[in-house]
């Protein structure tokens, strides 16, 4: 099975999806004769031409609102906002409008838009080039939010997205663009909405998403050093999530944990725990725990920011609080 | 030299229909048959008339919070739009957009909108599909004076000049922002954002329907030959308040009592008087226009309110056999 980087993955996905479909474009800064700034767009308007790749000037709302024109007209654009951050100029053409369009035009259409973005830390960025703002589009009816961890999921979301007939937000974790792993030659699609099971285990579950699900695996790796046998639960997709999967490994550790990069008040994690206190509560014989960023803008300083990530070692203590 | 696309007895008609629809409105929002908000175009209607003149059904607009007269000069049937707007289930968009999210995406309207300025990108990516697939549609943003200070609106005439769409943006300069002059709100004019991003720009006297008609002919015409973006700016009148309910209090005296002047039925049907149009031909138009209004009034009254059980339908594109996306 060939290996291939998370971004080359992406690459790939792009690639694929404008060959089999005309009406596959992409919009974005920077996107075509630069390849952007992860590479990842890198060749693709040698390959489809300047009239499917759009290097845009940086207006943020205007190419998310040309995103919602075209895909109710028929294209099925890909628009890449440059940093996650930087979606907050473009809320109203994603919220007000691409969400919206649906549900209040009566089911007349849908806007078949995916909106690709890098977030997350590790980079020293800073607090404007490094936010996890995923549990806001998870938040908005009309949106679907997938986030990979590897570079086979990268490739298969990536299509499903492109081939969704609702808007999706794309979420790209950067610390992940140099990752290497197997991408099968016939990777198709994967399904919107399916957890996948990375680790199997007895004693407890961590729900992870992203960059996280690797840290998830080691913490799991070094408590398995103690006989403790974790099992990692990789959510892929976080609106919807994949409640079913969370509630089947629950009923075989009862135990839970639930680790992202994002700030954890108000985040994915927090609905995932509020959720299963309910659904699940019979199952559970410990308290549930979360880990995630805390309540402060992302830091610069490469000491500040390591702490600042979940780590192997929170997500360890995170897991022996809930065995207690 | 151009000339007026359709018969002027047309644009009469649908001038009319706009009006008396609008008319009707008003007495059912005061009625309390109306529910939210409802902004009224009356004194507005030769835009839409006129710039839909030129238009087909494969091409697009994108509309604003006053969009009723873009989607019935568009095409959009009256029982569908009446049922909309009173919020019932046979709306157009089943009563889960009312009067600001009016749509018909079968005729290339693409909504009305809530967000001032907010149709104008949408607008633009319309234009970029008819583009993309190498046809000879265009698409028309509908804007008012006060989506000029709206930092999306300089964003996408930027682009929209760069990648010489086929659009055409039609201000309809009424001089108010909401509730307040628009000369205090903005320091630049659309005639100098035309001129900062290059694009050709026309100022015409929005209230005459014939004027419009054959500004928009000519223009029209040339984005389909290629000509890429153009800008119109039609001088207009706001009759009624920012919506229904508004008591105008901030407006001069003066400035209400000489609305009517410029009115464009009233300025329409000398037009055709002089062409030799006679009381009993106005009297049939009218008595049409009003029995179409009627029964789209009384079968939305007849319909029901949507059921609130069905209020999570169409939130997302429901399960289709073979899609990928789908487990």
């Amino acid at each position: 099975m060939p290996e291939m980087r998370f971004g080359n993955a992406i690459n790939k996905a792009l690639s694929d999806a404008m060959a089999a479909d005309p009406n596959v474009i992409l919009l974005g800064e920077d996107i075509a004769a630069a390849g952007g700034p992860f590479k990842v767009t890198r060749s693709l308007a040698d390959r489809f031409g300047v009239h499917r790749v759009y290097d845009t000037p940086i207006s943020e709302a205007a190419i998310i609102g040309l995103g919602v024109g075209a895909a109710m007209t028929g294209l099925k654009p890909v628009v890449e906002i440059m940093f996650m951050d930087f979606v907050t100029l473009a809320m109203d053409q994603i919220v007000n409008q691409a969400a919206k369009a649906r549900s209040m035009f009566g089911g007349q259409g849908s806007v078949p838009m995916t909106v690709r973005m890098p977030h997350g830390g590790g980079v020293s960025a800073g607090p404007q080039h490094s936010q996890c703002l995923e549990a806001w589009f998870a938040h908005v009816p009309g949106l679907k939010v997938l986030c990979p961890s590897n570079p086979a999921d990268a490739y298969g979301l990536l299509r499903s997205a492109i081939d969704d007939p609702d808007p999706v937000i794309f979420v790209e974790n950067k610390s992940l663009y140099a990752m290497k792993g197997e991408v099968p030659e016939d990777q198709g699609a994967i399904p919107i909405g399916k957890a996948a099971v990375v680790r199997e285990g007895r004693d407890a579950t961590i729900v992870a998403y992203g960059g996280v699900v690797s840290t998830a695996i080691k913490a799991a790796e070094e408590l398995a050093k103690d006989a403790i046998d974790v099992e990692v639960l990789d959510l892929r997709s976080i609106q919807p999530w994949d409640e079913a999967a969370v509630l089947k490994s629950l009923s075989h550790t009862h135990r839970l944990v639930v680790a992202h990069e994002a700030v954890e008040a108000f985040g994915v994690g927090a609905e995932i725990v509020a959720r299963i206190a309910d659904v699940g509560f019979d199952e559970l014989d410990g308290p549930i725990v979360r880990v995630g960023a805390p309540f402060a803008p992302v830091p610069f300083a490469r000491s500040q920011e390591a702490e600042y990530r979940p780590t192997v070692n929170r997500i360890v203590s995170a897991i022996r609080r809930t065995l207690q | 030299m151009s000339i007026c696309p359709v018969p002027v007895e047309h644009l009469y008609e649908s001038l009319l229909t706009i009006r008396r629809s609008e008319e009707r409105l008003k007495s059912l929002f005061a009625d309390g048959e109306v529910p939210g908000f409802v902004h009224l175009s009356i004194g507005q209607e030769a835009v839409p008339v006129g710039i839909s003149a030129s238009l087909r059904p494969s091409d697009t607009i994108a509309s604003n919070h006053r969009g009723h007269g873009h989607a019935l000069a568009k095409g959009i049937g009256l029982d569908g739009f009446f049922a909309e707007v009173m919020g019932r289930s046979t709306g157009i968009c089943k009563g889960r957009g009312g009067s600001m999210h009016v749509a018909d995406l079968s005729i290339g309207m693409l909504g009305a909108n809530g967000i001032v300025g907010a149709g104008i990108p949408i607008a633009a990516g319309s234009a970029l599909a008819h583009k993309v697939a190498n046809t000879d549609h265009i698409s028309v943003a509908y804007f008012g004076d006060g989506a000029l200070a709206e930092g999306v609106l300089h964003e996408t005439l930027n682009i929209a000049s760069l990648w010489s769409l086929p659009m055409l943006f039609v201000c309809e300069n009424n001089g108010w922002s909401e509730f307040s002059p628009t000369k205090r709100q903005m320091a630049a004019s659309l005639e100098g954002l035309a001129a900062a991003f290059n694009i050709p720009y026309s100022k015409i006297d929005g209230n005459d329907v014939v004027i419009v008609a054959e500004a928009a002919a000519r223009l029209i015409g040339k984005i389909r030959q290629g000509a890429g973006v153009q800008i119109l700016e039609c001088e207009t009148t706001r009759v009624r308040g920012h919506f229904e309910g508004d008591k105008q209090d901030y407006r001069e005296a003066d400035e209400l009592q000489g609305l009517n002047k410029r009115d464009p039925i009233l300025n329409c049907r000398l037009r055709l008087e002089e062409a030799g149009r006679d009381e009993t031909w106005f009297q049939e138009i009218e008595q049409k226009v009003a029995d179409l209004i009627d029964g789209a009034v009384n079968q939305a009254t007849a319909a029901s309110e949507p059921d609130p059980m069905f209020l999570g339908e169409d939130v997302y594109t429901p399960f289709q056999e073979g899609a990928p996306n789908h487990a």
